[in-house]
């Protein structure tokens, strides 16, 4: 269970009651706009389409059932009863008043969460696997140095002003499911000798230049982790670009001077940090790894889980997608969609979380996890309690049998909410989902990763796509780019683009082209979409997006 | 959209903005902001947009990050031209919120 941290509760109490009085002084006229930005942004509060915009960190995606219960007072009391589960593993409410945002914060620090550094040129929330501590084939559990990042980088003075924002992702099992080669900063958990490390990663990041990080150091033992990351960002707040925002971020500054010239600067300026470093942090790390230790699991028998599975074929499809595999017999780990028939890719209604922390309180140790996908995890459930859990999930719209599957879309909340959006994603995310069920596809089709973006932001990893879906503005009439590829886990890849756009009538044929297309291609059910166009290529794929090009 | 549009009687504009304490969109108007779009002043001469947009600026204590955007004159008051006008006038298109619902708590 994810305890809450009563020191630094009195710190978010603190930074909560300065942020009110910088409301006040903004609205009785002490403070300008261009004065009060950089602070309601420190504070995680937006400007968007048509309301403010407050985004919440949830630490590493970990949330206890008090702190859900919170999110959902939040969500009735000064929403309008829902928020949405971001990428970052966090959640945004879409339509705070600003005079409201003061007593959101103060409802927040009591269950010892904040909005600090969810937005801004600083070390951003980090991001972790979802089911960490729970993964059957976890090296370690990344939660511990998760936490120890985010106790160290927040409101760290040196990076505060970093060049552009910030974003580090740590992954604990055999296979990254957090993502790592997209971020500033990837640590994957190795073991070698013995010896627990990192195998470390710098450089990723989408958005208008997506690149994938490279391996800056193959074996850092985990007692060197914070003087190493903090040499990296050192060393990069220094050299990284100011002069051009769309070039400031690590990205740029590795592809520009070089991963060995960075690797150079970086290892000089970890001699010189390791040595301020006495130990501290690591006291500090075996504090978190006690605080994360693992729930006492129960040794009973799963036979009312196999034979519900016998009895119910919509319960068996269920566990077949969303059930993930624990390292504890007995177990499994949980996600429930936020995908159903017609709902907004990753918006939860306060009813629907105040039972999930109901269920995490009945059946999930306690635990809850949001996911990088925008759903969310209970990490722990004995598979004796699976039947229950599905069936009060299922009383409320929540027992989507789609994890991994066609429906499963990230999509960002676009020009829908987003001032910064060229289009909209919402709309073409649901057209999607609806018309693959509606043909009764989704389930042949087996997995397949849609991801969509509103904009060259690429807040919904649109780039690493199976099929990336890019909404822009083409003389003044929403159109849509898509991309082929894509690849977030397995091998990570960046989509490539296939052609012109398309209008947004035109996106659902084009898919239904495309995935029929795959479906004659393929080899046989095991392979998936990704891997007939690896094994294929591009070119049959185009020729069923644009049929009438080949034709010519 | 344009931050930088100019106004002109064949491209006519309205000034537009967001309300500082609530953040729903509003429009400049004879007797000051509205929420409601039909009510908002149309400009076709550029200096006095200009001049209407530094008065927008001076009212700080009002509203946020007010700018000139086209609009063409319809039956029922000024019309958006852009589509992302059109949603900031009507809200989102996932559910019934934002100036669509006028009965909503916030707007």
């Amino acid at each position: 269970m994810f305890d809450v941290r009563p020191v630094e509760t009195d710190y978010v109490r603190h930074r909560a009651a300065q942020f009110r009085a910088q409301v006040e002084r903004r609205l009785n006229g002490s403070l300008t706009e261009e004065e009060f930005r950089p602070l309601r942004l420190m504070n995680g509060v937006y400007l968007q389409l048509h309301a403010y915009m407050l985004r919440v960190a949830i630490p590493y995606g970990t949330i206890s059932p008090d702190q859900m219960r919170t999110l959902a007072h939040l969500a009735e009391t000064y929403d309008k009863g829902y928020g949405h589960w971001t990428t970052r593993q966090n959640i945004q409410f879409n339509w705070p008043r600003l005079v409201d945002i003061p007593d959101m914060l103060d409802a927040l620090a009591e269950v010892g969460m904040h909005a600090i550094q969810t937005s801004g040129n600083t070390i951003r929330n980090v991001t972790t696997d979802a089911f960490a501590g729970a993964a059957a084939d976890e090296v370690a559990d990344p939660r511990p140095y998760a936490e120890l990042l985010r106790s160290w980088s927040t409101d760290h003075a040196e990076f505060q002003f970093l060049p552009r924002k910030f974003k580090i992702a740590i992954s604990g099992g055999k296979k990254d499911r957090a993502v790592i080669a997209a971020h500033d900063i990837g640590l994957r958990l190795v073991e070698r000798d013995g010896r627990t490390g990192f195998e470390v990663w710098i450089g990723g990041g989408l958005g208008r230049t997506p690149l994938l990080g490279q391996v800056v150091r193959d074996f850092l033992p985990e007692e060197d982790l914070l003087p190493y990351v903090e040499a990296i960002i050192a060393t990069y707040n220094l050299s990284g670009r100011r002069d051009n925002k769309y070039k400031a971020r690590i990205k740029i500054t590795v592809l520009e001077r070089g991963l060995d010239t960075m690797r150079a600067e970086i290892e000089e300026e970890f001699k010189a940090r390791r040595r301020d470093f006495h130990g501290a942090d690591r006291e500090a790390l075996a504090i978190f790894k006690d605080r994360f230790r693992a729930p006492s699991f129960r040794d009973a028998p799963v036979d009312g889980y196999e034979t519900a599975r016998a009895a119910n074929p919509a319960f068996r499809s269920w566990t077949d997608t969303n059930l993930h595999p624990h390292r504890v017999d007995g177990y499994a780990s949980v996600v429930v969609t936020f995908k159903a028939p017609g709902q907004t890719p990753g918006d939860a209604t306060a009813d629907q979380m105040r039972l999930l922390a109901d269920l995490a309180e009945r059946y999930g140790h306690h635990d809850l996890r949001v996911t990088h996908d925008q759903n969310v995890a209970l990490p722990h459930v004995h598979k004796s309690d699976l039947p229950a859990l599905y069936d009060a999930l299922k009383a409320a719209g929540l027992a989507t049998a789609n994890a991994g599957l066609t429906s499963d879309i990230i999509a960002c909340p676009g020009m829908d909410y987003c001032a910064l959006a060229t289009a909209r994603s919402i709309p073409v995310a649901k057209a999607i989902a609806d018309h693959f069920r509606t043909e009764g596809l989704e389930e042949e089709i087996g997995n397949l990763n849609i991801r969509i973006s509103g904009c060259i932001n690429a807040c919904g990893h649109h780039h690493l796509g199976h099929i990336g879906i890019l909404g822009l503005d083409r003389a003044g009439v929403e159109n849509y780019q898509i991309t082929l590829g894509g690849d977030a886990y397995d091998i990570p890849a960046i989509g490539e683009r296939t052609g012109a756009g398309f209008p947004a009538e035109e996106v659902v044929p084009a898919l239904d082209r495309l995935l029929r297309a795959y479906l004659e291609l393929r080899q046989d059910a095991s392979e998936r979409f990704i891997d007939a166009y690896r094994r294929l290529g591009p070119a049959p794929f185009k020729a069923a997006l644009y049929p009438a090009q080949v034709d010519v | 959209m344009s931050k930088a549009f100019t106004p002109t009687a064949a491209r006519p504009g309205v000034i537009t903005a967001n309300d500082l304490r609530e953040g729903h969109n509003v429009w400049m108007c004879e007797d000051g902001w509205t929420p409601d779009p039909a009510r908002a002043t149309i400009f076709e001469d550029e200096a006095i947009a200009e001049l209407a947009l530094l008065r927008a600026i001076a009212q700080a204590d009002q509203v946020v990050g007010p700018y000139l955007v086209e609009a063409r004159r319809g039956p029922n008051g000024p019309e958006p031209v852009h589509f992302r006008e059109a949603f900031r006038q009507r809200g989102p298109s996932n559910y019934f919120h934002g100036i669509q619902a006028k009965d909503s708590a916030h707007v």
